[in-house]
């Protein structure tokens, strides 16, 4: 990681604070405010690398910010680095949907409330599904991708499949199509 | 506080399953939350998730308000540390083996052949949500105006998840 070569010496204290900016102030999607903050503020990985950390986040399981962060607090400072910024992301949001948490339970039940939560539930499947539209145009090039989509779909949706069994078969499978050394398998980031 | 250990399980497990996105793992986390447990309905389900598309940060801190709800303080706490402690130690982990890994032929099909899988995840979850969300031709409206909006305007999501707010406010409201 030549990137960081430069940048040896970020505090911990740095990265909890700039990861607890971000997890405060990035309302809707996170990838910009991360991108924002991580390479052109601070310039602890330039936008190369930032690609390649999204790319591991997106295949792993977890959150993609909470595994940026844990990626990138690593790769500056270790162990502690990474528990710092994963901390600082966090936190924010964990109080404000505490706090959501409480207030629902208090109130979800008036009918002022329950209207505006249609409109907000509606509004956030929209949004849902535009964020899978817009991966779905980056990382889908082959016909055979759509074959493996559909399947899952339909597995987990019309026959109530569990996630975990769907992963493993269809994954297993898709992982077996784009084996090493066939034509299928293109190379990645 | 006898339900912290079940807390724990559940949602490690399903923390697992968000390859690609919180929202992979929806659906097992329905069945988990809503049918086995009964700590909460669809429909709660599907509101807390949308409030947290409101909130800051990573998208699914909903998970802390299901905890709060199951066993208070305590439950928030364990829910917290069992979404997110499991999968991050994991991440570091692979992290730290990942340059070593690119010499690994099969890096690059796992990384292929996962992302199809996690986005037919993601569809099947917001299936799931979308039928408890979308129950009427006013629901679908707003879904479809908000999907349009966002794949052609850069808008930003949590406002237009307000303005969902906004419109339910004014139409769904009893007179």
């Amino acid at each position: 990681m030549t990137e960081i070569a430069a940048n040896a010496k970020v505090s911990t204290g740095d990265i909890f604070l700039e990861f607890l900016l971000i997890g405060a102030t990035s309302f809707g999607n996170i990838v910009p405010y991360l991108r924002n903050s991580l390479v052109v503020k601070r310039r602890w990985i330039d936008d190369k690398g930032f690609v390649e950390l999204m790319s591991i986040s997106e295949t792993l399981p977890g959150l993609n910010a909470t595994n940026v962060a844990v990626l990138l607090g690593d790769r500056l400072a270790g162990l502690a680095g990474s528990t710092a910024a994963l901390v600082g992301v966090c936190l924010p949001g964990a109080l404000v949907m505490y706090l959501a948490g409480i207030a629902y339970h208090i109130h979800g039940e008036r009918p002022i409330v329950t209207a505006m939560l249609k409109g907000v539930a509606a509004a956030s499947t929209g949004l849902v599904l535009a964020t899978i539209v817009q991966l779905g145009r980056k990382s889908l090039p082959y016909v055979s991708d759509l074959v493996f989509v559909v399947v899952t779909v339909v597995a987990v949706h019309q026959l109530h499949q569990s996630v975990p069994r769907v992963l493993l078969c269809v994954g297993l499978i898709a992982v077996l199509w784009y084996r090493p050394g066939h034509e299928r398998a293109r190379r990645n980031p | 506080m006898k339900q912290l250990p079940a807390l724990a399980r559940v949602f490690a497990h399903v923390s697992l399953l968000t390859v690609g996105g919180g929202m992979a793992a929806f659906p097992e986390l329905k069945t988990l939350t809503v049918d086995v447990y009964k700590w909460l309905t669809l429909q709660q389900l599907v509101h807390l998730y949308s409030v947290g598309q409101m909130a800051p940060g990573p998208k699914m801190m909903m998970v802390v308000s299901i905890g709060e709800w199951v066993a208070g303080a305590a439950g928030a706490a364990v829910v917290l540390i069992a979404f997110f402690g499991p999968t991050s130690v994991l991440t570091l982990i692979v992290g730290r083996l990942w340059d070593a890994l690119a010499q690994w032929r099969w890096r690059s099909s796992i990384q292929t052949g996962l992302a199809p899988v996690s986005i037919g995840l993601l569809l099947a979850g917001s299936l799931t949500m979308a039928s408890a969300a979308i129950t009427d031709w006013i629901t679908a409206t707003v879904a479809l105006g908000a999907l349009v909006v966002l794949l052609w305007r850069s808008v930003n999501p949590a406002l237009l998840v307000l303005g969902g707010a906004i419109v339910g406010a004014i139409v769904f409201s009893p007179r």
